[in-house]
């Protein structure tokens, strides 16, 4: 299995699932060999085999030529220019000496490690092109160990294919997310783009945590349906215990946590909150969380003269999550597009009632969830000031809330995985 | 007769927040950054404060002829106090000598003038009476906060009985005046307004140490050919009006700004051609040339010389109504711990944070905030006056409900039974009696605007 992070190091909920997904697979009877980039040694490892791909230099069996591997591998090759006006001929003279210059750079680097930093930063796309010629080398070291490639979002799909090429066992890619839910369509990074287009067309089977993300995948990327699957994702609380936090305001607060970006919806939550407080008084609006629309969004905040009820914490990490979520009300989820969202989830089980966008995979499981299309604002309005002022209705919600998000376990969700491998190994 | 020059510095210091986050609101009521204040306050006190004052105690007791002008913020005056007592003792020195004038400005350095005559005419009292208790002089001439100014506050400040005002020569409110002569309110002639010659004062309080500026350096000498050719082409008197901070600590004491300063004064002594004057004494000097007409609010802050930078934008807006939306309830209430509070939350200085002009005068406005973004500051800005509207909003129910009840007392006594509704009635009718009591002030002021 090829992730990218994995815990206690995180930055985003890739690591999570991964977790939950080996702890899951474990369950179900199948050993995981899981490499990541860059391990720190304090994982658990009593689910999984942890191979940090910092500690493996390139290498490969005598009886492969370079260029061979290099095909296989389908070396990324990073800072390829765009050369526009060039006829054929010259075209064709720059590929190869660039083919060379890759055989040369290989030369050099082989046998040499790398240190991966594993972090999300502007050497990315070196950081994936590398991972690949890595994961080359383990999945041949490994070779008797496994059975199925199992690769995580775009980041590991290069060493997947690799994997793939130089084994021959089947490749499973996992999408937890597309490059269409992390800018507007006109936005996406084409680079991304052609990775994921690559990694699901050699894969024998895609798994997405939602039906929507299993459209995206059908409609945008042109996968035929039939290798498309979809497992929904699940969460793991066990060693998350229910904080009791003293409150220091009388009112009831409403909660947006996440990134502040575009494909979260923050300006949605904004606009229902101020219809909310144009009603009722004594409720606060918290927008927990930080990103590239965070300005924009105090601005607003400020602009409608909202910001003595309307707060901002900034970027809050860990315990502090658990506490903002133990102080709130309602949560609200107004995402334009969301793969699976986990945050609602993580609410629910803090006993807090949820409204959550219908352009989230979470939606499709939820059934105790209120569900609003993101762009909605009065519906959402609707929904906030009902569970605020009846509380039969909150207290309803939070209960089979609580049940519902207990029921959706890693173990359940890893027993349609483990039927997926099945059907391709041969 | 000889003209004048007439020097002015301005100290304060703001009363910083601490980092506020949401979850501290309703929990914890102490918002300020001791650490930080102390730490800064000592520092600029080591290099700027007790240094220059002692070249100015040198100055004063070489020469009884030289004079100068201070205003010191009360929230300057309350950290000294707390956190470098000396520094106290040493403009109360400064004060002995008789040759220094103390000014009187805006007891937290707040925007008041702009918010709400009633508080800045209490902002402005407490200013007075700090100032009498500590340097024993009762001030005679005004300085608005980053003096701001406009018809309005001019006549405001004529009402609470100065003599005169200190404000910016802007270039787009003087055109072809000059800022070295003395002018009146328009409509207030007994009302001096002293206009600051922002050209001369810069070249000492920003440039001094510019190696960039092709007249580094700065000797006396060329300063005084400045001064007389200022004078030459028209005008009485030179108001050199800056921030005291820019001796040793804008301009540090390696740049020899200290020396520079003593050697003026000799200079300018020794030759003659100007005295040096407090504002009371220029007041009383020269008579104004002209009424001065300024209807757009002036301030002696950034390229425009307006107060964008405190209330240029939405963030800064927002901040600011929301906290003088206070007001009405707040003046019901008698609890000196929030008004208090209310006073450092005013401070100009949390405003200027959220200022967002980052490319023009943005490295100035840098250099004084502590806050990465002006977001930042807007957050833990308004976090604190979430928790402070909190404070004020239970104790004004509790007013409320006392004063409920000791009516409700009275009429038991009289035998009389009593019903809620009447006790509200009353309530209300002290807001309006407090409001109606406010108003006069503002009413008069506007009636004689249209009787000229």
């Amino acid at each position: 299995m090829f992730g990218w992070e994995f815990p206690p190091h995180i930055a985003g909920g890739l690591g999570t699932a991964c977790y939950g997904i080996v702890k899951g697979l474990a369950y179900n009877g199948v050993e995981t060999l899981f490499v990541m980039p860059s391990a720190s040694g304090d994982e658990d490892q009593s689910a999984a085999r942890i191979i940090n791909a910092s500690d493996v230099p390139v290498e490969f069996p005598a009886n492969l030529s370079v260029k061979t591997f290099l095909d296989k591998v389908q070396f990324v090759h990073i800072g390829t220019n765009m050369v526009p006006y060039l006829d054929p001929q010259e075209f064709h003279d720059l590929v190869e000496k660039d083919k060379k210059r890759q055989v040369r750079d290989f030369r050099i680097n082989y046998g040499q490690k790398y240190k991966f930093s594993g972090k999300y930063g502007s050497d990315l796309m070196e950081e994936v092109a590398r991972y690949a010629m890595i994961g080359g080398t383990i999945a041949m070291e490994h070779k008797d160990e496994f059975d199925v490639i199992h690769a995580h979002d775009w980041l590991t799909y290069c060493a997947g294919i690799a994997a793939k090429q130089l084994t021959g066992k089947p490749l499973v890619v996992h999408v937890h997310a597309t490059s269409f839910d992390r800018s507007s369509d006109q936005n996406i990074d084409t680079r991304v783009y052609e990775i994921e287009k690559r990694g699901m067309e050699a894969a024998d089977r895609v798994i997405t945590v939602s039906d929507l993300t299993r459209n995206i995948v059908i409609t945008k990327y042109g996968i035929n349906p039939d290798k498309v699957v979809t497992v929904h994702n699940a969460v793991d609380f066990s060693g998350k215990e229910n904080m009791q936090v003293e409150r220091g305001v009388k009112d009831k607060v409403v909660t947006f946590l996440g990134r502040i970006t575009f494909q979260k919806g923050p300006e949605y939550f904004i606009e229902a909150a101020a219809k909310v407080l144009k009603r009722t008084k004594n409720v606060r609006f918290v927008m927990a969380g930080s990103g590239d629309m965070m300005n924009r969004s105090i601005r607003y905040v400020a602009r409608l003269g909202l910001s003595d009820r309307f707060h901002f914490t900034g970027f809050l990490r860990g315990v502090e999550v658990q506490k903002m979520f133990a102080l709130s009300d309602v949560y609200v989820m107004p995402s334009v597009s969301e793969p699976f969202g986990i945050s609602p989830l993580e609410a629910m089980r803090t006993n807090v009632p949820s409204v959550i966008s219908k352009q989230s995979g979470a939606a499709e499981v939820l059934k105790y969830a209120f569900k609003v299309d993101f762009w909605d604002v009065d519906a959402m309005a609707d929904q906030i000031y009902a569970l605020l002022n009846y509380p039969a209705l909150s207290e309803f919600a939070s209960k089979h809330g609580y049940d519902e998000v207990n029921a959706l376990k890693w173990n359940n969700a890893t027993a349609k995985m483990k039927k997926v491998y099945e059907s391709v190994i041969k | 007769m000889a003209k004048s020059i007439c020097l002015y510095f301005q100290i304060h210091q703001p009363t910083r927040l601490r980092q506020y986050r949401f979850f501290d609101i309703g929990k914890d009521s102490h918002y300020y950054d001791d650490f930080a204040n102390r730490t800064i306050l000592r520092r600029v006190a080591q290099r700027c404060y007790l240094p220059m004052n002692e070249v100015i105690l040198g100055l004063l007791r070489e020469n009884r002829n030289f004079k100068v002008a201070f205003s010191i913020s009360g929230s300057a005056i309350e950290q000294f106090d707390r956190y470098a007592p000396e520094v106290l003792d040493s403009f109360r020195q400064l004060a002995q000598t008789g040759q220094v004038e103390f000014l009187c400005e805006t007891y937290n350095h707040s925007l008041a003038s702009l918010a709400s005559p009633v508080e800045f005419s209490h902002q402005v009292m407490k200013h007075k009476a700090v100032i009498e208790k500590c340097f024993g002089q009762t001030p005679a001439i005004f300085r608005n906060t980053e003096l701001i100014y406009n018809n309005s506050i001019g006549e405001q400040v004529f009402e609470m009985g100065f003599k005169g005002i200190l404000t910016e020569g802007a270039r787009h409110i003087m055109g072809w005046k000059s800022p070295n002569y003395i002018y009146a309110c328009e409509g207030r002639k007994k009302l001096a307004v002293l206009l600051r010659n922002y050209a001369l004062s810069d070249d000492i309080a920003f440039r001094f140490s510019d190696r960039g500026w092709e007249n580094w350096p700065l000797t006396g000498e060329k300063y005084l050919g400045w001064l007389k050719n200022s004078i030459n082409e028209a005008g009485d008197v030179v108001n050199l009006f800056m921030d005291y901070e820019t001796f040793g600590e804008h301009q540090s004491a390696q740049s020899g700004i200290f020396e520079f300063i003593k050697y003026l004064v000799h200079v300018v002594q020794s030759d003659g051609a100007f005295e040096f004057n407090t504002p009371s004494e220029v007041v009383k000097k020269y008579k104004p040339v002209d009424e001065i007409d300024i209807t757009e609010t002036i301030s002696w802050a950034d390229e425009e010389r307006d107060v964008t930078a405190w209330l240029g934008n939405e963030l800064q807006q927002e901040a600011f109504n929301k906290l003088y939306g206070l007001y009405e309830k707040l003046s019901l209430i008698n609890d000196s711990m929030l008004w208090n509070d209310f006073g450092h939350l005013q401070e100009s200085d949390h405003f200027y944070y959220m200022c967002t002009k980052f490319f023009s005068d943005g490295e100035v406005h840098k250099y004084f905030n502590p806050y990465d973004t002006p977001y930042e500051a807007f957050i833990n800005y308004m976090n604190v006056l979430s928790d402070f509207i909190l404070r004020v909003n239970d104790e004004y129910s509790i007013i409320d409900t006392t004063f409920a009840e000791s009516a409700e007392k009275e009429e038991v006594a009289r035998k009389v039974t009593s019903k809620p509704v009447v006790k509200k009635k009353t309530t209300e009718k002290a807001v309006e009696r407090k409001k109606v009591a406010e108003k006069p002030v503002a009413r008069k002021s506007s009636a004689k605007k249209t009787a000229k």
